[in-house]
């Protein structure tokens, strides 16, 4: 498969304080792949940093682009579609209003009215409260919001930022059962940043460790479920 | 009683104006969530351009549609140009360059066109129907702002680029992420604001008269009206400003004496701010903390 994004020695300021220390990672067309680490290892830092959100240096070719340096509305064009740490809703506006924004740059309106019915289909409760105020939904499907809204720009790569984040455990299940489903079925990659080890591990065929802005350790999924020190410190057994 | 339906039919005419640039402040707000203290300025501006057209023979109409057009290209470049840089400043920053461009519109008028008062034409037929109670004009312009609301409100609300213009108000961040270019958003929404604002100075300026000083009472009126309407609500802004002009009248009849007209407008602005910030129709944007 070909590697749909490439990552050379990413890093990444706050101002004057550096988050980010020369990471290199890849992600393959089609696959999952997690980002663990706990607060404050530069996770959240690598997806912003992607995205042109942040302070950074580096090379980052995404579908054989490189596209560090470019604005972050730009990358969103190309197909690289951010579910944002706290969600990003856009509280004021409706449920269908979020989900039109993320359809806002593309020029099909018949593709895009039917993802909008798969949207709804897939998550029956948004259907419910279309016409709602997003700010007054629930954790849960503020989240379901904001994946559909990232999936309606059909992208080819989808960046989740902590999507467990305050959600309880029977929701995160089934939102986790649901990427599963759009990776399997759709195609889309997905670069998954995520402080539950193990829901993640389940989830991505391949992970990279990040600890205090540098990648510590890297492979297979299964391999890092087996490894004594993911074990003991992230996964607590 | 005749007397009390002419106050409030003189007080509707004027709130016809105050509603006009209550709604161009709304429309500034909306998109950038900034007041532009310029507004006034940029009206009185608009409408000095409008009449060197028609000092140069051109038909009414096509100057006005010119100056709109020439407004709103303006309004889109000061904010591509001037306000680009500060975008990511404090709020204060972008006040005081407001205050800046007010200062520089005011003068530059003055310098260019000078400060004698000059008349400006209505285009509207010159009748006095309904015994007198209201003027051709005054009909004409309420007509005209209804038309230029009606317009704002479809394209806010039923257009894919008005939605993308209230997202990027209200989120500029999530806005990047589903593709929208934010920056020309804001200058969009800077080209409306001042479109607006030069047909609020044109329809106002065959009542009072062309001169640099034209817009100052005014824009305070149109604040109170964009205030008690609910600063993003552009209909509040429209029946504020109806409102604002009725109460000024009447109260300026009835109650406190014409001096005091203007205190109207601020003590207006000071009670909505202080008792019901989002106005009578604004909407209390609920979010989950």
């Amino acid at each position: 498969m070909a590697r749909l994004l490439e990552v050379r020695g990413l890093t990444a300021f706050y101002g004057e304080t550096q988050a980010l220390f020369g990471i290199d990672f890849d992600l393959e067309e089609g696959g999952i792949t997690a980002l663990l680490g706990a607060n404050g290892a530069g996770k959240t830092t690598t997806l912003r940093a992607l995205c042109g959100a942040v302070k950074m240096r580096g090379s980052v070719r995404f579908a054989d682009q490189a596209i560090e340096g470019r604005a972050t509305e730009d990358i969103a064009r190309m197909g690289v579609a951010h579910v944002p740490d706290g969600r990003g809703t856009f509280s004021a506006l409706t449920v269908e209003e979020n989900l039109k924004l993320g359809a806002y740059t593309r020029r099909d309106r018949a593709g895009v009215a039917a993802d909008m019915k798969r949207m709804y289909a897939r998550f029956p409760r948004l259907k419910e409260r279309r016409a709602q105020q997003a700010g007054t939904l629930s954790g849960g499907e503020q989240q379901m919001l904001a994946i559909s809204r990232a999936l309606m720009l059909r992208p080819r790569l989808l960046l989740l930022d902590e999507p467990s984040f305050g959600l309880a455990p029977l929701m995160v299940g089934e939102i986790f059962a649901i990427l599963g489903e759009i990776n399997r079925e759709e195609g889309v990659s997905m670069l998954l940043v995520e402080q539950n080890a193990s829901l993640a591990l389940e989830l991505a065929g391949h992970a990279y460790l990040l600890e205090t802005g540098a990648i510590a350790l890297s492979g297979p999924s299964a391999a890092l479920r087996r490894d004594e020190t993911v074990r003991k410190a992230y996964l607590g057994y | 009683m005749e007397a009390l339906i002419q106050q409030v039919v003189a007080g509707l005419a004027n709130g016809g104006i105050y509603a006009s640039m209550g709604l161009a402040l709304v429309m500034i707000y909306q998109s950038t969530h900034h007041i532009n203290f310029a507004q006034g300025e940029m009206a009185m501006f608009s409408t000095f351009i409008a009449w060197a057209l028609l000092q140069a023979g051109w038909p009414y109409w096509g100057a006005f549609g010119a100056t709109v057009l020439i407004s709103f290209a303006g309004g889109l470049a000061i904010q591509r140009i001037i306000l680009k840089p500060v975008e990511k400043a404090p709020v204060l920053t972008n006040v005081i360059v407001f205050i800046g461009l007010l200062v520089i519109f005011n003068s530059l008028a003055g310098w260019i066109f000078d400060h004698t008062i000059k008349p400006f034409p209505s285009p509207f037929p010159k009748f006095t129907g309904a015994g007198k109670l209201i003027s051709g004009h005054d009909l004409g312009s309420i007509a005209v702002m209804l038309v230029v609301l009606a317009l704002l409100y479809s394209f806010l609300r039923f257009t894919p680029a008005g939605l993308a213009m209230r997202a990027a108000a209200q989120n500029p961040e999530s806005a990047r992420l589903v593709g929208i270019r934010v920056s020309w958003m804001l200058g969009v929404g800077w080209g409306l604001s001042a479109a607006i604002g030069a047909v609020a100075g044109m329809m106002v300026a065959p009542v009072v008269y062309l001169d640099p000083n034209m817009m100052g009472g005014i824009l305070l009126y149109g604040f109170a009206a964009a205030l008690l309407g609910g600063i993003d609500n552009p209909w509040g802004a429209v029946i504020g400003g109806f409102i604002v002009g009725v109460l000024e009248n009447l109260l300026g009849a009835y109650v406190i004496g014409t001096e005091l007209k203007l205190t109207v407008a601020l003590v207006l602005i000071v009670t909505f701010l202080t008792i019901k910030p989002n106005g009578l129709f604004g909407k209390a944007v609920v979010t989950r903390v």
